[in-house]
C-alpha cells in the first residue's frame, strides 16, 4: 500500500514539475525563434518589453488571456472545445516516457528522472502522435466553417502520411538496440555508439518526418493557410489559440527529445551531468528547427503527399530491410 | 540545400540595420518635407502677404487664410495685406510641398521635423502661432533669401 502510495506522489510531483517546465520552454521558444529568425534575416528580435526584450511572452500571454472568448454560430461546443485540448494533451504526454537523466538519489530514495519505463515505449509515443492528428481534424470540423474543415483535412492527411516513414525509421533503432524501451535504447547507446553513426538514413528520414509531423516548415502548409483561405486554427482566437501554438512548440520539443534519446545518446555525456547533455542537445535541434524554417520555402501541398508515399516511404522500407539483414546477419 | 542553410547562419553573424528608434533616429535629406513654417524677413516682419495662393494650390484643401489689410502705422508685413488669421489641418495635409512652391515670397516652408502626433485631433490643426517662427531663420532657413 504505502509503495504504491508514494510512487503515485512521485508520478504526480514529476508530472507537475514537467508540465510547468514544458510551458515555460514552450513560451521562450516562441521568443527565441522570433530572435533567431530576425538576426538570420539582418534585423532585431523583440527587444523592448523587459530587458532583451526577455519579458515578450508573458506580454503575449497575457495580451490572449484578454481576448474575447467566441465560439462560431451553429459550431458543435464539445467538440470546438475539445480539440485545442486534444492536441495539447497528446504533445505533453509523448514527455513521461523520455528519460531525462539516469538514477539520481533524493531524500533517501532512489529516483528516476522520467516518470515512466513501458516496454513499448517507442510504440507508446508513435501513438500518441497519431492521436495528435485528432486534434487538427476536430479542430477543423467543429469551427463549422467549410474552409477550416478544408485545412483541417489537408493537415490530418500530411501528419498520417508522414507517420509511416517515421514509424519505419524508427524501428531500425529498436532492431539495434534490441528492445523498444526507451532507457534501454540510452543504455544500448551508451555500451556501444550512438545509433546516429550507424543508422544515418534513418535519422535523416525521421528528422524530415518530425518536421511533417509538428506542421513546420517546409511542411507548414496548414499553419500557411490561415492566410491563404482557412486553417484549422481560424475560427480559434484568445487562449485556444495560444493552446494550439503552445501544443505546436511543446511538439517541437517532442520530436526533438525523442531524436536525441533515440540517435544522439540522450542524457549521456562525459562527467556526470545528465540533465544538462540532454538540454544541450535538445537545444541543437530546436535550433535545426528554426534555422530550417528560415531558410526554405514551403512545400505545396501535393509536393508534400507525394514525396512522403513515393520517396520518403519506399526508402525507409529499404532502410529497415537493409538495417534487418546487416543485424540478423552479424548477430 | 545544405549550402543554403549555411548562407542563411552566416547573416545571423551579421550585425543587424534596424535603427532603434526613438533612440537613434535617421537623419532625413536637407529638402524632405515635414513641418510648416511660416518665415520672417530678417528685420522681423512676416514674410506672409495673405494673397491665399497656398490654400487655392492646396490638393488637400487642408489651409485657411484670412487677409486683412495692413495697419500703415505697425504692419505686420511688407505689402498691402497680411493674413490674420492662418490655419493648417495637419490631417488632411499630404505634405506635397505645393504651399511651399506657390508662395510668392517664401512665406510657407516645409521644415525637416516628421514627429508631429496629438491627443486629440483639435490640437492637431495648426494655428498662426503655432506657424509662425518666434524669431527669423528659427525655422532652418536664410532669413536674408529673397524668396
Amino acid at each position: 500500500m504505502l509503495p504504491l502510495f508514494s510512487l503515485a506522489i512521485e508520478v504526480v510531483v514529476k508530472g507537475l514539475i514537467l508540465i510547468a517546465v514544458l510551458m515555460l520552454f514552450a513560451a521562450y521558444m516562441t521568443f527565441s525563434e522570433r530572435v533567431l529568425l530576425a538576426r538570420v534575416q539582418l534585423r532585431l528580435g523583440p527587444n523592448r518589453v523587459g530587458p532583451f526584450g526577455l519579458m515578450q511572452p508573458l506580454a503575449d500571454g497575457l495580451k490572449l488571456l484578454a481576448k474575447e472568448s467566441f465560439q462560431p454560430a451553429q459550431a458543435n461546443t464539445f467538440v470546438y472545445w475539445l480539440a485545442p485540448s486534444i492536441s495539447l494533451f497528446t504533445a505533453l504526454f509523448a514527455f513521461t516516457l523520455i528519460p531525462i537523466g539516469g538514477a539520481v538519489t533524493l531524500f533517501g530514495h532512489e529516483v528516476f528522472l522520467r516518470i515512466a519505463d513501458l516496454n513499448s515505449g517507442i510504440l507508446f509515443i508513435l501513438a500518441f502522435s497519431s492521436l495528435a492528428v485528432y486534434g487538427v481534424v476536430l479542430a477543423g470540423w467543429g469551427s463549422n466553417n467549410r474552409y477550416s474543415m478544408l485545412g483541417g483535412l489537408r493537415g490530418t492527411a500530411q501528419m498520417i502520411s508522414y507517420e509511416v516513414p517515421m514509424g519505419l525509421s524508427l524501428l531500425t533503432v529498436a532492431l539495434a538496440a534490441g528492445t523498444l524501451s526507451l532507457p534501454q535504447i540510452v543504455e544500448a547507446q551508451r555500451e556501444t555508439h550512438w545509433f546516429v553513426l550507424t543508422q544515418p538514413i534513418s535519422f535523416i528520414i525521421y528528422i524530415i518526418t518530425g518536421f511533417a509531423e509538428t506542421n513546420r516548415a517546409p511542411f507548414d502548409l496548414p499553419e500557411a493557410e490561415h492566410e491563404l483561405t482557412g486553417g484549422y486554427h481560424t475560427e480559434y482566437g484568445g487562449m485556444k489559440f495560444a493552446m494550439f501554438f503552445l501544443a505546436e512548440y511543446v511538439n517541437i520539443l517532442a520530436i526533438s527529445s525523442i531524436a536525441v534519446t533515440l540517435f544522439f545518446g540522450g542524457f549521456s555525456g562525459p562527467f556526470d551531468l545528465p540533465v544538462v547533455w540532454f538540454l544541450l542537445k535538445v537545444a541543437c535541434f530546436v535550433f535545426l528547427f528554426m534555422w530550417v524554417r528560415a531558410t526554405l520555402p514551403r512545400f505545396r501541398y501535393d509536393q508534400l503527399m507525394r514525396f512522403s508515399w513515393k520517396v520518403l516511404m519506399p526508402l525507409a522500407t529499404l532502410n529497415f530491410i537493409v538495417t534487418a539483414f546487416f543485424i540478423l546477419g552479424f548477430r | 540545400m545544405l549550402r543554403g542553410l549555411f548562407i542563411v547562419l552566416k547573416y545571423a553573424f551579421r550585425r543587424p540595420v534596424t535603427t532603434l528608434y526613438p533612440e537613434e533616429k535617421r537623419k532625413l535629406p536637407e529638402r524632405s518635407r515635414g513641418r510648416h513654417y511660416l518665415t520672417k524677413w530678417e528685420d522681423g516682419k512676416e514674410r506672409c502677404v495673405g494673397c491665399e495662393l497656398c490654400a487655392i494650390v492646396c490638393p488637400a484643401q487642408a489651409i485657411y487664410v484670412k487677409p486683412e489689410a495692413n495697419d500703415p502705422e505697425k504692419p505686420h508685413s511688407h505689402g498691402e495685406r497680411y493674413a490674420s488669421d492662418f490655419q493648417i489641418n495637419m490631417l488632411r495635409c499630404i505634405f506635397c510641398g505645393y504651399c511651399e512652391e506657390a508662395c510668392p515670397t517664401g512665406a510657407i516652408i516645409l521644415s525637416n521635423e516628421y514627429e508631429l502626433s496629438g491627443y486629440t485631433r483639435e490640437s492637431l490643426i495648426y494655428t498662426k502661432e503655432m506657424l509662425t517662427e518666434q524669431k527669423p531663420g528659427d525655422s532652418g532657413r536664410d532669413p536674408k533669401r529673397e524668396i
